[in-house]
């Protein structure tokens, strides 16, 4: 098993909390994992993106240049990274902020209205957490449990009054990529499998 | 890893490479540093500042990275455990002091987070210092033991080694990563603190208690029969580290005939290379460096025996190719394949060069 996922989006959207999240989740389960953070000179409102590997091996090399996952939470992202997603892929997509499909028919994809559900829940903050929720759900790379107690490791203590609405947002995420996958089922005993790839979302074992 | 104020938790954790330099550094029974930010290493005295004091050390920002080389040579000329780091054109300013200290033979730590050359560069990952860590940076004829980690975890060992051989060769140790490897996060196995037993240092400058003359550290021989006793003697250490401290990692070499060579980061991508060549059937394999200086030449050498050629692949122009040509000494072709200004060297990139190398062999 090799998971390069990327988390791309705005500085300050808390895209390199969230990869850090989902590291150490994936480490609960005793897989390997690297964690890699874009550093340029960049903040607030800047472009932020970094690449989380997890495998079942030692990971040769951490740079995450062919994503298996795209994470994209803002319209610049999916654009400039949406190419690069391997062949088979899987794109979850910001629709609160991304006004578009991903064009790539060889990939999954998956829209997700974070900012709302994140607000919805109190914090905008979380919405990065809402998309982890949705990946995790589809993927199984973690449980949602491990990266509920990983919250605690990624958050700084004076933060620690978050994490509830940081497990919510992560459940939230995985509510909505269970219904997709329900919807898809329903697509596909419709027999128009295959033929919309923003659906394609098999069921989680 | 962010420690939020707490101990250092046993058992795996996941930690930044620039903290597992400043925490390999604590184990190693470091308790001094003197060092001025610089991206993309700034985490490193970020996460001193803090641990050290913690264990009874001493963090201290200095107004330059000159001032920081200096206090390292006075710190090490009194015995102590000393490190300070910076990033590329910092290192670049601290070459006199570290061609003082070298003369000096005074045992410190230094490391070199590389980014993006020459001149103010940028703040990318690079491997673009390889000439001035294992060529001497700074004047006169002095060498350095380097030393390139490749994750995270190896930061953390090769760290306490580079003390340890400090100490035996009283002799500056570079540790050269890069941008990545400083940025990075990976899981690492702390365990329990080593037991650190310092070396004896008589010759260290702590006053004439129990001597009748003072220790005096030096770098100045005005007379040249005197210097050249001095440079002899080095030249004799610098002999005998080649003896004893070359270090190499081989991967998949039994039967490799196409065989690359890489340091650091680089090597890891070069790993997954590796792989995926010999999934379509070239028999690749990787020499890895681990001490750049001395060069580990036996290593390549010996593959010279059953490979057909060599790949140096490197964030640079061709620098540890140099090296490796040496070493080979022309009797296969040695192939050179590098991106810099900071720019990654991919998987894809280096297995298509790898590939076009094969097919020219045929």
């Amino acid at each position: 098993m090799l998971e390069e996922v990327l988390l791309a989006g705005f500085g300050g959207q808390g895209i390199l909390s969230t990869g850090m999240l989902l590291a150490y989740a994936a480490l609960a389960e005793g897989l390997h994992v690297a964690w890699i953070p874009s550093y340029g000179p960049e903040m607030r409102g800047g472009t932020a993106n970094c690449g989380v590997t997890v495998s079942d091996a030692p990971i040769s090399s951490p740079l995450v240049v062919e994503p298996t996952t795209l994470i994209a939470m803002n319209g610049p992202s999916l654009d400039r990274f949406e190419p690069a997603v391997k062949p088979g892929g899987l794109i979850i997509y910001n629709a609160s902020l991304i006004n578009r499909r991903p064009v790539r028919a060889d990939v999954r994809a998956l829209a997700v209205r974070a900012n709302e559900i994140a607000e919805g829940i109190g914090n905008v903050q979380v919405a990065a957490n809402v998309m982890l929720g949705a990946f995790l759900e589809l993927t199984r790379v973690a449980s949602l449990g491990k990266a509920g107690e990983a919250l605690a490791k990624v958050l700084p203590p004076r933060r620690h009054h978050l994490i509830p609405a940081n497990l919510r947002a992560l459940e939230e995420g995985a509510r909505i990529a269970r219904e997709a996958g329900t919807k898809e089922r329903m697509k596909a005993m419709n027999k128009v499998w295959g033929q919309n790839s923003e659906f394609r979302i098999q069921k989680p074992e | 890893m962010r420690f939020y104020g707490g101990k250092a938790p046993v058992n795996k954790i996941l930690m930044k490479g620039n903290e597992a330099f400043g925490e390999g550094a604590i184990r190693a029974g470091c308790r001094f540093f003197f060092g001025y930010p610089i991206t993309p290493q700034s985490e490193l005295p970020h996460y001193l500042a803090w641990r050290l004091p913690e264990v009874g050390g001493l963090y201290l920002q200095a107004e330059s990275e000159i001032a920081a080389i200096n206090m390292v040579y006075g710190a090490a000329a009194a015995g102590v455990r000393v490190m300070t780091s910076s990033s590329s054109p910092g290192i670049s300013l601290m070459m006199e002091g570290i061609s003082y200290i070298a003369c000096a033979e005074l045992p410190c730590v230094i490391v070199n987070i590389m980014r993006g050359g020459p001149g103010l560069g940028n703040i990318a990952p690079s491997q673009a210092d390889y000439f001035q860590a294992v060529k001497g940076g700074g004047h006169g004829d002095y060498r350095l033991l380097v030393l390139a980690p490749a994750s995270v975890q190896e930061v953390l060992d090769l760290v306490g080694l580079a003390f340890d051989l400090a100490d035996k060769y009283r002799n500056p140790v570079m540790v050269v990563g890069d941008g990545i490897l400083g940025q990075m996060m990976e899981a690492v196995e702390l365990g329990p603190a080593p037991e650190v037993k310092l070396p004896p240092k008589p010759w260290a400058t702590t006053g004439t208690a129990g001597r009748k003359t003072r220790n005096i550290i030096n770098s100045l021989y005005i007379e040249p029969e005197e210097l050249e006793k001095v440079n002899l003697r080095l030249q004799a250490k610098y002999r005998q580290m080649a003896e004893e401290e070359k270090r190499w990692e081989d991967y998949r070499m039994e039967d490799a005939e196409l065989v690359l060579a890489a340091f650091g980061m680089v090597a890891r991508i070069a790993k997954a290379v590796v792989d995926r060549l010999r999934a379509e059937g070239i028999p690749a394999g990787l020499v890895r460096p681990i001490t750049l200086y001395p060069f580990p030449d036996g290593a390549f050498e010996r593959a010279a025996g059953k490979a057909r050629a060599f790949l140096t692949v490197e964030m640079n122009a061709g620098q540890m190719v140099e090296d490796v040509r040496l070493a080979v000494c022309g009797r296969r072709p040695v192939y050179f394949y590098g991106r810099t200004g900071g720019m990654l060297t991919t998987v894809a990139e280096v297995a298509a060069r790898a590939r076009e190398i094969w097919e020219g062999l045929k």
